[in-house]
């Protein structure tokens, strides 16, 4: 368990750095002739520990591509990436292989990237299999308990991923990044495809779970209010790059950017007058 | 189009390499054509070395092969001791006797195993298809041979079909009526034969296929839209349907020359079957290696085939090919 | 366009146009019980207005949607109420008779865009044969048609995007030539469930414009379903919550998106963030988010279906479930705070 922060955050060491970040895709097109997309066009932004850095953007603006590559699932065209004060970028793969369970992804559809022939036991001692550390018997005892700190009942430990509900399968993906007990956590759409009701729920469990084990996440999504709700700063991404970054107050009352203001403008809202006192 | 050539360049190697391998293990393999002979205490030895120096056999083994392939430039593609001729008139004949028959057998096969696996997907589970499943199952485990020699028990009972060969007798005084209907008589046993064999793999690969696409959304979609039954099987689910089924019938082009043998031996049908057993026990060299690539050609040829279709008939992969 | 009125009791009668009486499906798998997954639903759409459905997973929207054209799964069944259209109850109806009313008469737009088109067919051609099942006027009266429809969901580009395969379209075309299939054959009734689920959120804004615009230019009646309510406030006429198969609210869409009254749509608003109107000392708090999940199998058999995770229940809400009630003119609440 991590120890709580101390609230001089000028005074610490960012988790992340990301500084001028390229990642280019070759594109063979049929007249053959080859294109090169930039899906990162020079990226650079901190993350400083404990804290939730958003990440808004359309489709196509890369934001999937910075978390893929942050996560080291992708090389980087060029640039580095800082965590903890080491390159990533310039590791060597045994390095790199000891690094990645500081760093989880989490995704947007957890039917997909959970197994679906596997029971919720299977998926979450799966991390401890692998790392071969464990006696079976632990590994289950530590399942109980990654299934306690996300707020599911141990009696769904048969049942395969198809059995559950979409916040559940959620709940198991994070359960799982967590048991490797990671210092970043990115959310790649991860509360997009769940239900209104169902978010509240699990951007609650995030935020719980960043109070009491200081865990910092790179949020990316393209729902503007959620972000605002759970972020600390947000940097909003248009074609590859960064256009406008800031704190949460500033992003969203003082837009500079027309990207940014079109998202603003595009997010439903419910108005003013809609919103129940809470005390009723 | 740099598509078709890049395939055509891999077909091409591939052949190449068939012919080297098979032309390597034919020659490796111990005993040759003359080694009868020269058990033959009738036929002096000088002779037989004589036969030997004619036809290459001191010369090392890339130069055989190299005056090999100059003869296929040639069009002879060798030449076979047995027959005393060229290797490719002799194959040529045989090839197109094995491509009657299987040409009408896989039109057949597929004819019927089509309409049936949809029938049997639109009915998946209920006692219709499982009827049809245990059916397919067992012709699957029936042997070939059990199928032919049947046939031809079936044959000889009842008298009312030809029990072998391609032709009766008299063949060259029939008129050509007569001709036509001699043929087709004789053909009945073995297209029978072919077809059982190959309708259980067919039918159950096109009713998964089928079966695959009755459950997917667009369908669904389609039908929400009002279209009729009717448009929805042969225009929405077939083609939907069609990838692996053009796979399919590819690999189906590409046995057409190597799969009867067995039922062209049995039932004395003289296609490339039985020629190329008899060379490879007789260790008629070139005609082995001949009719290996010939064969492959077949098979090669049906898979690039099967690869133009699919990129012809599913835009998904000609984007994906074109933009890499 | 106002549509407050509707009902008898108030003697102000419009004839509704699709009426659905006391709707029940279940599903039927292997083991066990069937699950009811709608328990008596009743709605009513009048013309030409926009009845948002709100719902969540378990809801049995989508259940809804399906059964109004009577395309649930094989192991769906519809086993009581009535759909009343045309003068016809939907339930009764033979398969000819339904099939020429499918995208004709009533049209429905899947989730998933990018799972509810054919991915070998080019997109101007899977509008043409929804044209060509309904009727066929000819070869180029169909073309020409066609592109007309196209033309209205997409103001540029349109013949080009119709020669396009689906996976070369962007997921806000996608959706764009759903719609253009649902409109083709000019019904009089949309059902759309979630149309907008997968989109970004100008896309989504695009789409909705696109909606109001069809709705202004062919007088549609539109059944809106989403989880999300944001998306009904300025676009429903009116509202109706769903929740366990069950209709536990609905009413103008000012008054159930502005004073909800069943703890359920209430708890519902109040978990959904409002980042843009909070202070900033409730950035980063707790939403007050509704306990539990909604899935069927969590439902109680008896009694309020939302009793188990209501933060005002009471002891009468496990007895029996409430009935609809009251609460204007116009507002109805299933829940026994408002039974006198």
């Amino acid at each position: 368990m991590k120890a709580e922060r101390s609230s001089s955050y000028r005074d610490m060491q960012p988790l992340l750095k990301v500084e001028n970040l390229v990642k280019r895709y070759a594109k063979r097109s049929l007249a053959g002739a080859r294109e090169e997309l930039s899906a990162l066009d020079g990226l650079s932004f901190t993350i400083l520990p404990g804290t939730t850095l958003a990440v808004v953007g359309e489709s196509g603006s890369g934001k999937s591509t910075l978390g893929l590559c942050v996560a080291c699932l992708e090389y980087p065209t060029s640039g580095s990436i800082w965590f903890e004060g080491r390159d990533i970028v310039e590791l060597a793969e045994d390095e790199r292989r000891r690094l990645r369970p500081q760093i989880q992804l989490i995704y947007q559809d957890p039917a997909t990237s959970l197994n679906p022939r596997w029971n919720t036991l299977e998926i979450l001692i799966e991390p401890f299999v692998l790392q071969r550390k464990f006696e079976h018997e632990e590994m289950k005892q530590r399942a109980y308990s990654l299934l306690e700190r996300v707020g599911l009942s141990s009696e769904i430990l048969g049942r395969p991923p198809a059995e559950l509900s979409g916040g559940q399968r959620q709940r198991l993906a994070i359960a799982r990044a967590l048991a490797l007990e990671p210092k970043l956590l990115i959310l790649d759409e991860a509360l997009s495809a769940l239900d209104c009701s169902v978010q509240a729920q699990i951007a609650n469990l995030l935020m719980e779970l960043q109070s009491s084990l200081g865990m910092t996440y790179l949020f990316i999504t393209h729902d503007l209010a959620m972000a605002a709700h759970l972020a600390d700063e947000i940097a909003v991404m248009n074609r590859g790059r960064i256009v406008e970054q800031g704190p949460v107050e500033k992003i969203l009352h003082q837009p500079q950017n027309e990207t940014t203001r079109q998202l603003l403008a595009a997010v439903p809202r419910m108005t003013r007058t809609a919103l129940p006192a809470l005390d009723q | 189009m740099r598509y078709l050539l890049r395939r055509l360049g891999h077909a091409f190697f591939l052949l190449v390499g068939v012919s080297i391998l098979a032309f390597l293990f034919s020659t490796l393999a111990p005993g040759n054509y003359f080694d009868e002979m020269r058990l033959n205490p009738q036929i002096a030895p000088e002779t037989v070395a004589a036969l030997r120096a004619q036809y290459g056999f001191d010369k090392p083994l890339p130069a055989r092969y190299a005056s090999w392939v100059n003869s296929i430039i040639h069009g002879e593609m060798g030449f076979s001791f047995a027959y005393d001729s060229p290797v490719a008139p002799l194959l040529l004949v045989r090839a197109r006797n094995t491509l009657l028959l299987t040409v009408t057998a896989t039109l057949l096969a597929w004819a019927i195993a089509l309409p049936l696996g949809i029938w049997s997907a639109e009915r998946l589970g209920r006692l219709p298809d499982r009827l049809l499943s245990w059916g397919t199952a067992a012709l699957l485990v029936i042997p070939d041979l059990a199928l032919a020699l049947g046939l031809l028990v079936f044959a000889v009972r009842t008298g009312w079909l030809p029990t072998g060969g391609m032709a009766s007798v008299d063949f060259e005084t029939f008129s050509t009526i007569h001709k036509l209907h001699d043929l087709a008589l004789h053909m009945v046993l073995p297209v029978t034969a072919l077809v059982l064999s190959a309708l259980p793999l067919l039918v159950r690969h096109v009713r998964a296929a089928v079966a695959d696409v009755l459950n997917a959304p667009f369908l669904l979609a389609a039908a929400g839209h009002g279209i009729p039954r009717r448009t929805l099987l042969y225009r929405y689910a077939l083609p939907a349907a069609a990838n692996p089924l053009i796979s399919l019938f590819g690999f189906s082009i590409g046995t057409l020359l190597s799969g009867s043998l067995l039922i062209e031996v049995v039932m004395s049908w003289p296609g490339l079957g039985p020629i190329l057993l008899e060379a490879i026990l007789a260790r008629d060299l070139y005609v082995v290696v001949g009719g290996i690539v010939f064969s492959t050609l077949f098979l090669v040829g049906g898979n690039l085939f099967a690869d133009l279709v699919l990129y012809w008939a599913d835009p998904r992969i000609r984007t994906e090919s074109g933009a890499r | 366009m106002n549509s407050g009125g509707g009902w008898a009791d108030t003697g102000r009668i419009m004839v509704s146009l699709l009426e659905i009486q006391d709707l029940q499906v279940s599903y039927r798998w292997r083991e066990g019980v069937p699950r009811p997954a709608l328990a008596g639903v009743s709605l009513s759409l009048l013309p030409g207005e926009v009845l948002g459905v709100l719902g969540e997973s378990g809801s049995g929207k989508s259940t809804l949607a399906a059964a109004v054209v009577r395309l649930l799964p094989p192991n769906g069944h519809i086993t009581g109420g009535a759909i009343l259209f045309e003068g016809k109850d939907l339930l009764r109806s033979k398969p000819e008779e339904l099939r020429q009313i499918r995208g004709a008469r009533i049209a429905l737009i899947f989730q998933e865009p990018s799972l509810a088109l054919h991915p070998t067919m080019r997109a101007g051609e899977q509008v043409r044969q929804v044209l060509a099942a309904h009727g066929s006027p000819g070869k180029r009266a169909l073309n020409e048609r066609t592109r007309q429809v196209f033309a209205a969901v997409f103001p540029e580009e349109a013949d080009r995007l119709s020669q396009s395969y689906p996976h070369q379209l962007s997921g806000g075309q996608r959706q764009r030539v759903l719609i253009a299939q649902a409109i083709a054959c000019r019904p009089c009734v949309i059902i759309a469930d979630e149309p907008t689920a997968s989109l970004d959120p100008t896309t989504q804004m695009e789409i909705l414009g696109l909606f109001r615009t069809l709705r202004e230019k062919l007088g549609l009646a539109m059944i809106f379903i989403t989880h999300n309510p944001a998306l009904l406030v300025g676009f429903a006429d009116r509202v109706l919550v769903l929740y366990g198969g069950r209709v536990v609210e609905w009413g103008p869409a000012a008054t159930v998106l502005g004073s909800p009254r069943h703890p359920y749509t209430k708890a519902l608003f109040q978990s959904i963030p409002q980042s843009f109107d909070e202070s900033e000392s409730r950035r980063k708090a707790k939403l007050p988010a509704i306990a539990g999940d909604s899935s069927l199998s969590s439902l109680p058999r008896e009694g309020c279906c939302f009793e188990p995770r209501c933060a005002e229940r009471m002891a009468i809400c496990r007895g029996r479930e409430p009935a609809l009630v009251n609460v204007s003119e116009t507002h109805k609440v299933s829940c026994y705070k408002y039974e006198s």
